[in-house]
């Protein structure tokens, strides 16, 4: 008990760093997946598929294969990336394709009908998206999403595995000192749950708030 | 200094390979199987339980659900047998740790399964008199079984992708064959680009083979 106390300085570094990791990873992939998600609905079709099919294959892959690959792949290619930035590129990869089938899936479960009404009314494509699509579709997709941040926070103890010392990281550098496992795997565990308890509590009342919403 | 593509080394140690993959479907299904002993245990306790193994259901369901499985593995395999004083080895520590993991999120699935049990069948059984354990064997189980097939080959194809963590604690499977070849032979890209598609193409068939079997248990109306 007075370890895991002790001990508590040296994780705070690195769960600084699973924070960091995890929030470029959340934004990028935010903002990619809800590009690649609306474009999935209503780009072109090549481009439809191209998005599905890069969805499809990067799920289908472990992630920590994808944050080998990336970090071990690409340097033979003569591209150098380092290990915190080729950790961040292989689980934003692995979000992005996440966080595009959520959007997909907010957008398709809004009802055609809204837009026709909005055609009806003479919107264009834009303001029928961001007055009658997306707003509704938010509610959708918020509790799925805020899941998926969980995931990869989740995911991000994987970084350790390619030395960006981050919590996992940290946790495995004191064991190394003092010997013993047990206080502090249940000190990580302790952190972990608290940042991914409180995220999954969000999302539980984010669902039972949009819950009225029907078809 | 130039990268030159070489598959020989990957087809030379293939079967690294290849019983990586199949070790790794093994712990797969041997984690789902353990792991539905548990979500059903608990799913039962929690449905039709005394109220305090609610709450320990609850504790069980969303301390796991929240831990990353790396963390996980590290405190099963280094963490218990330091304060257990037994031993196991590497195989027998993952598949613990994967059948716990495992059992976590099937006890949601299950009890999402016994809630969608209509009312009106659980009524016809008690109508025709079963008693209660009659009427959860052959009303109550085999309803939920249908229902939640389709989670269960989810769950069964995203612990396949999982036990690429295995290799961490030097597991044999695919990942730690990839890793070998490109820490020992010095075949990066080639091992990578062998080792993904691999996990990806299985996926896919289980899954597609999973699907196949739901519609066989499905039920037609």
């Amino acid at each position: 008990m007075e370890l895991a106390i002790e001990s508590l300085p040296y994780l705070w570094q690195g769960l600084l760093i699973t924070l960091a990791v995890s929030c470029v990873t959340v934004v990028l992939s935010l903002v990619l997946g809800v590009l690649l998600g609306t474009l999935v609905c209503y780009g072109p079709l090549p481009l439809r598929w191209i998005i599905i099919a890069y969805s499809d294959i990067i799920r289908g892959i472990p992630v920590i294969v994808l944050i080998f690959s990336v970090y071990y792949g690409l340097p033979p290619l003569g591209i150098n990336l380092g290990n915190f930035t080729s950790a961040v590129v292989a689980l934003t990869a692995f979000a992005t394709a996440q966080v595009t089938e959520i959007v997909r899936g907010a957008l398709q479960s809004i009802h055609f009908g809204q837009t026709e009404a909005g055609k009806a009314i003479g919107l264009g494509f834009w303001p029928r998206m961001i007055y009658v699509i997306f707003p509704q579709a938010v509610r959708r997709f918020l509790p799925t999403w805020i899941n998926n941040v969980t995931d990869t926070v989740k995911g991000s103890a994987l970084v350790s595995l390619v030395g960006v010392i981050d919590l996992m990281m940290s946790i495995q550098q004191v064991i190394g000192r003092v010997y013993e496992p047990m206080p502090l795997y249940i000190v990580g565990a302790m952190i972990y749950f608290a940042i991914n308890f409180s995220l999954s509590q969000l999302s539980r009342q984010l669902e039972t708030r949009f819950s009225y919403i029907r078809e | 200094m130039r990268y030159h593509i070489n598959y020989n080394f990957v087809w030379l140690y293939f079967d690294k390979f290849y019983w990586g993959l199949l070790l790794g479907i093994e712990l797969a299904a041997v984690s789902i199987l353990v792991g539905s002993v548990i979500g059903l245990v608990l799913a039962l306790l929690y449905v039709d339980g005394p109220r305090w193994t609610r709450k320990f259901v609850t504790a069980y369901v969303e301390f796991i659900r929240n831990q990353p499985l790396l963390l996980l593995v590290y405190l099963v395999f280094y963490g218990l047998p330091t304060i257990g004083g037994f031993k196991y080895n590497n195989v027998t520590s993952f598949i613990i740790t994967l059948s716990v993991y495992s059992g976590a999120y099937l006890v949601e699935i299950f009890r999402a399964g016994l809630d969608a049990v209509p009312k009106g069948l659980q009524d016809a059984g008690k109508a025709i008199g079963l008693t209660p354990f009659q009427r959860l064997l052959h009303v109550r189980l085999p309803t939920m079984f249908r229902v939640v097939l389709p989670a269960l080959s989810n769950q069964f194809v995203s612990l396949f992708k999982d036990t690429s963590i295995a290799a961490v604690i030097a597991v044999p499977e695919l990942t730690y064959a990839a890793k070998w070849l490109s820490t020992n032979k010095f075949r990066i890209i080639e091992a990578y680009s062998v080792a993904a598609p691999m996990y990806l193409i299985t996926g896919y068939v289980i899954f597609a083979a999973l699907r196949l079997l739901e519609r066989k248990f499905s039920v037609r109306r």
